[in-house]
Formats: structure tokens, sequence, C-alpha cells
């Protein structure tokens, strides 16, 4: 995993609540076998006709927007528990998510995909949204030592929370698995004590 | 100190906890399919570890496969591939596979429980959010994302927070025609597709009680529907006899130690939930679903909401605009083109047998394709020795082989652009069924209504 601290970047804003897993990735595109690739078909029916021509009107498709964040609705990346959402946003460039409101299966897939999931307030949501479709050039601050998000524009910093533990594996771009294989000896342990086995 | 359901399993799972207040959880079963899988054996091996415990790993193929023709080699190369991939890596690890064409085979969450597999206590995990399902059992059952899948492989456990607990008790009867569908669907239509986030659920109350295991599977499957990493319901003596007598099931001395342990497993009665919820089984109606996350629900007779918050409007209209509704309408007596019968929701014998018990000596209405996929080669078997397939076929609807089908058409079961779907599964999300589809999610008898009828109607109207 990509170690993450600090991103300056613009924000691409996608104001729709209740973004599924379907919808970021959909699942006829998850047949590949490797973690690659994914990007290609990010939001892939909101953002391409049966065709294959791009939709105008769809955000990634708008030149007015660029930058590696997605400001998104509340309740983003529910449904499907397939990680393969979290790897196709990465894929396409994105490092953070902000959004006022995350599921937890896709929330727990983007702090291993070392992908951000950066949460606000509605009313922040709702004026991050409004800014940035006013002025596409709006800077924004990640920075996650501090878990600030800062918009210079505005003056104005927001803290936000984060697990300390997925935050310190984010920094330095660890993941669990290095964690727990450690603890060999301690799951050894617990197996020899359950109480059920029959 | 009262504990609640959930924390007892919890803590009996508990390896050792960390200073950030996290648990290393125990994970007795881990279930596996083509999907989400590969990426994780690959990270096994790019790190040069073993499988820790691969005997607590079962492995089938559902989501990719075709419907039709299970004996004939997957058509579609890179559906084929995926499965090939699953074959290949549980022969090289020692991972007990029931693939294609095995008397084992069939949906993940279908599979686990009628082999005996699930069991009250365990903690189940598998890269599926409707591991859910495995709760109607009171076990600890989630979905995880495939580097979650990894670090079971590599150590059996999973690093998590404590969840919250929420308890949703419904009290009371259930109305004739209304089913274990129609009280989940109720629930999350309440709640909304968030309202249980960061939850584990306990399902309780005369209503859920007095549910079939089948019943409590559907209802403790749609939990991730409204958000919650899990659901559950406290095992009792409708659990113990599903349970025994399955493969996998404890025997003898061990099935008696087994029962008194789960016979442990309740809700202490002072226990402190974070939220707490009730509500009265003569308040749900069969429901269905007009938009396009499981939480738009409204009984068949209702109407589309006229009136949502503003910060909703954006996402509503677009929702309706999708299925071609309009706000403030009634559903009743739009024409349907499909009726879809399968999902882990909803493909277990029980629902077979309501939907024959309903179609037998009728007809499907002419421009209606209804699609029926059992859950599991099991539930197939099971269909024939019944006859079911021969009151099925009579009544127009095709019988198909297992797997997730057109759940979420990952295989060729789509249901075409602009087609409106009663669908027994858990998601009407945007193309879920295919790019363009619309669906309606119902229950297994207003599925059957509806086929029948070739539009939705108020089924109370038409119940034998
Ligand atoms: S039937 Fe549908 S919801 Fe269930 S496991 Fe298969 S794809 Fe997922």
């Amino acid at each position: 995993m990509e170690k993450f601290q600090t991103l300056h970047t613009t924000g691409r804003p996608l104001p729709l609540e209740n973004v599924d897993t379907d919808q970021i990735i959909p699942a006829r595109f998850l047949k590949a076998t490797t973690r690659e690739g994914f990007g290609e078909n990010l939001f892939r029916d909101w953002r391409y006709n049966a065709d294959g021509s791009p939709k105008a009107d769809f955000v990634l498709n708008n030149p007015r927007y660029s930058g590696q964040i997605l400001v998104a609705g509340k309740n983003f990346g529910c449904g499907s528990s397939r990680e393969h959402a979290a790897w196709a946003l990465y894929d396409a460039g994105f490092r953070t998510v902000i959004s006022s409101y995350f599921a937890d299966i896709f929330r727990g897939n983007a702090l291993n995909t070392g992908l951000l999931p950066l949460q606000v307030s509605d009313e922040v949501l709702a004026r991050l949204l409004a800014a940035i479709e006013a002025d596409p050039t709006l800077e924004l601050v990640v920075d996650l030592p501090a878990q600030t998000l800062a918009v210079p524009a505005w003056g104005e910093t927001f803290s936000f929370a984060i697990d300390p533990y997925k935050k310190e594996c984010l920094i330095n771009g660890y993941d669990d698995i290095d964690f727990l294989v450690n603890q060999k000896s301690a799951i050894e342990a617990y197996e020899q004590q359950r109480a059920w086995t029959w | 100190m009262p504990r609640t359901l959930v924390d007892k399993i919890w803590d009996a799972h508990v390896v050792r906890s960390i200073a950030s207040g996290q648990d290393v959880v125990y994970i007795d079963r881990h279930l596996i399919h083509e999907v989400t899988s590969p990426q994780a054996f690959d990270e096994i091996a790019a790190r040069g570890l073993e499988l820790f415990r691969p005997n607590q790993i079962i492995a089938t193929a559902d989501h990719n496969v075709p419907t039709l023709n299970q004996h004939l080699p997957i058509a579609e190369p890179l559906s084929r591939s995926q499965v090939d991939k699953l074959t290949e890596n549980c022969q090289k690890y020692g991972i007990e596979l029931y693939g294609l064409g095995h008397q084992r085979q069939g949906i993940v969450h279908v599979i686990g429980p009628e082999l005996g597999l699930t069991q009250p206590g365990l903690t189940m995990v598998c890269g599926d959010s409707h591991t859910s399902t495995h709760g109607a059992f009171g076990a600890i059952a989630f979905g995880i994302g495939t580097s979650q899948v990894a670090q079971v492989m590599a150590s059996q456990c999973l690093l998590l927070t404590r969840p919250k607990r929420m308890r949703v008790a419904v009290e009371g009867d259930l109305r004739p025609g209304v089913t274990a569908k129609d009280l989940i669907l109720y629930i999350i239509a309440q709640l909304g597709t968030g309202g249980a986030t960061g939850y584990f659920v306990e399902y309780a109350g005369s209503a859920v009680r007095s549910l079939s295991m089948e019943g409590r599977m559907t209802v403790c499957n749609m939990s991730i529907e409204m958000g919650a990493r899990g659901g559950l319901i406290a095992p009792d003596a409708t659990t113990f006899a599903y349970v025994e007598g399955r493969p996998f099931a404890p025997k003898g001395q061990a099935w008696n130690n087994a029962v008194a342990y789960w016979e442990t497993l309740y809700s202490d009665e002072d226990a402190v939930f974070d939220a707490e919820f009730v509500y009265d089984a003569a308040d749900i109606t069969p429901m269905i679903t007009y938009g396009t996350n499981p939480g738009m629900g409204i009984p068949l007779t209702g109407n589309v909401p006229s009136q949502v918050p503003d910060a909703e409007a954006e996402s509503f209209d677009k929702s309706l605009k999708y299925m071609g509704f309009e706000r403030g309408e009634s559903l009743l007596g739009k024409q349907i083109d499909y009726v879809f019968i399968g999902s882990c929701t909803n493909s277990r014998i029980e629902d077979l047998r309501t939907v024959a018990a309903y179609v037998q000596g009728k007809h499907k209405a002419g421009h209606v394709e209804a699609i029926i996929v059992p859950g599991s080669k099991q539930v197939e078997q099971q269909a024939i020795a019944e006859g079911i397939d021969k009151i099925l076929a009579e009544a127009g609807f095709e019988l198909r082989e297992p797997g997730c089908s057109a759940c979420l058409a990952m295989n060729e079961d789509k249901i075409p652009a602009g087609k409106y779907c009663v669908a027994t599964s858990n998601r009407n999300f945007e193309g879920r069924q295919g790019p363009g589809s619309r669906t309606l999610l119902a229950s297994p008898l207003v599925a059957a209504i509806t086929a029948v009828q070739g539009r939705i109607v108020d089924i109370t109207q038409y119940l034998n």
C-alpha cells in the first residue's frame, strides 16, 4: 500500500446520496483476477453510454473538473462489499473521498487500499459541493497527520476523525496483514483454550 | 454484567485487544467464492505466506456461473477463467471446493446453512456483504473486502472495532400474505438505507421468533441493506432442529455439548443496546420497492412518496426518473416484464414451495418471463423430488440451475434496459440486474402473484 501523508488538490463534485458500489464498479466488470485496471470502468454506467461514448454531463467527463478528491453525497459506498470499488477509485487517480457519511465496508476497504475516506458534516459537505461547482479550481488541502481538511480560499480548516491505528497504517503504508501474521502465537494459544471444541 | 448476544459471541472470540481499541477477533469459518478471492490468494503468494487454517475455509462457485447447461464448460471466457482460478487456488492450498457440478454447489449463503457449516455462536466471514444471512443462526457473520479475505487466510483473524448494538423487535402476528421478506423490507423502509450503519442488529420479538429458519435467513440477509454490519437472531429450538443431522453439524455427545452452549446465547434481560426499535407486526403489509435503493419500499397498495427533504431531492428524482415512476403515484396496475425468483435472500426450498403452491393450476401472464433459480444443487434436487419442477413448468416458469444469476447479472442472466422486473433478491440498485434494468424487490409470494397477473396488484385480493 502507498503511504498517505498530505494532499494538495482540487475536488470533483458528485452531489448524489447513497452512491452504491454497484454504481462505482458494476458487477460485470468484476471478472478480473488481478487488482489492476478497474479505473477504466469506474462509474461505468453513469460515465459512458451503452455504445461506449462518454456522457458529457457526468462529472468525470466534465473538463471543468479535475483533482484527486471525489466529493460525494451522504452514505457513499453502500451495498456490495466489493473492494474493487475502492480499487477503481484509486486506479482512476483518486486519493480521498469526502462525504458526510460512509458505509462501513467501503470505509474499511478504502483504508485498506490507501484511499482516505474523509467524513465532514452535512453542512460542510453542502458548502464544498456548492463552492466546487462555482469554482472548480478551489484548492483543498488534506493533512492526514494533523487530521485536517483546509480550504485556503475560505481561510477555514476542518478537523476529521480517523481511527488512530488506521491512521498510522495509512501514513506508513502498512496493512493489517503484517500485524496479524505477527500475532500467530497468541492466535494459536487462543485456539488451544477455546471452550467449545466439539 | 448483562450482555447482548453480540457481545457474548464477540467476547468468546477475542484473541487479544490492542491499545488503540481494536480486538483481534478469531474467525471460525471463512467462505470464499470466485469473485472476491483471486486477488487475496495473489496477496498471500506475493508475500510468501501460507494459509493458516485452510480446513476452516469452504469454497463454492456461484456469482459468475451460468444457470443453464452447467455440465458444459463455461462459455464466457472471463467467467470461466475466474472459476478456473478458484479451482486452481483451492487445489494448491488444499481448500474444500464445492464447484460447478458438485452436489453441494450453490450460492455461498445458501450452502453454509444447509450443510450445517453455519452454527450458533460462530464467527463467520465471506468476501460478500450478504454474509449477514448466517446471523439467522445466532452467529456473528459479516461481509469483508478482499484485503480482509487475505488477512483471514493468513491468520484466521481480523482486527476489528466492536460494533454498536441495535435491537429491532417486531411483536405480534404477521397478517395473511405477509412474509419474512415483507417484514425486513418494512424495517429497512423505516430505518433507511444507511439507518443501521455501524451496528449489529439483533432481531427479536414474537413475529421474528415465529419465523422458520428460511424466513430468519431472509431477514438477516438484508441487514446490510440498511447499512448494518450484520444481523442476528438468538438461537432456539427452531434453530437446533434445523442444524441437527446436517453434514457438518456436531454429532452424538458433541451435539449435546453444543446445544448446552447454544442455549446460553441470548441477550440478557437487562442488556443495554445502543439503539432500540419496536414495531407492530399488524402494521406490516406486503411490500414492494419503487426506487433504486432497498430503503425505498412501500406497501403494495401505497403510493410513492410525494415529499422528500430538500437535501435528498436530487437523488430521489434521479431514482424515480430511472424507474420511470412519478412522485405520489400508486404502482398498482403497472405492467411487469420479468419475474426473478432467486438469490441468497429467497431461493430456498421454502421459497420454491411458496411459489409452487400459488402457481399450481395457474399460468403466468403471456408477456411475463418468469425465471426461478434455486439457491443450491440441494434445493434444486429437493424441488425435483417434490414435483415442484413440474408444477413450475406447467405454470410457464423456467427452473434454472443454481447460482446468483440475475441478482447481480454477472452471468448471462440479465434484465434488458428499461424493463421492469419484480425480483426476490435484495438490491434494486441502478443496473444491478443488467444495464438499465428496473428492479422492484418483493417476496416470493408477491413475485408469484405478479407473474400470474402480469402487473402489480394488491396480492391480498388474490391469495389462494
Ligand atoms: S445471490 Fe446476489 S446478493 Fe446473494 S451472494 Fe449472490 S450476488 Fe450476492
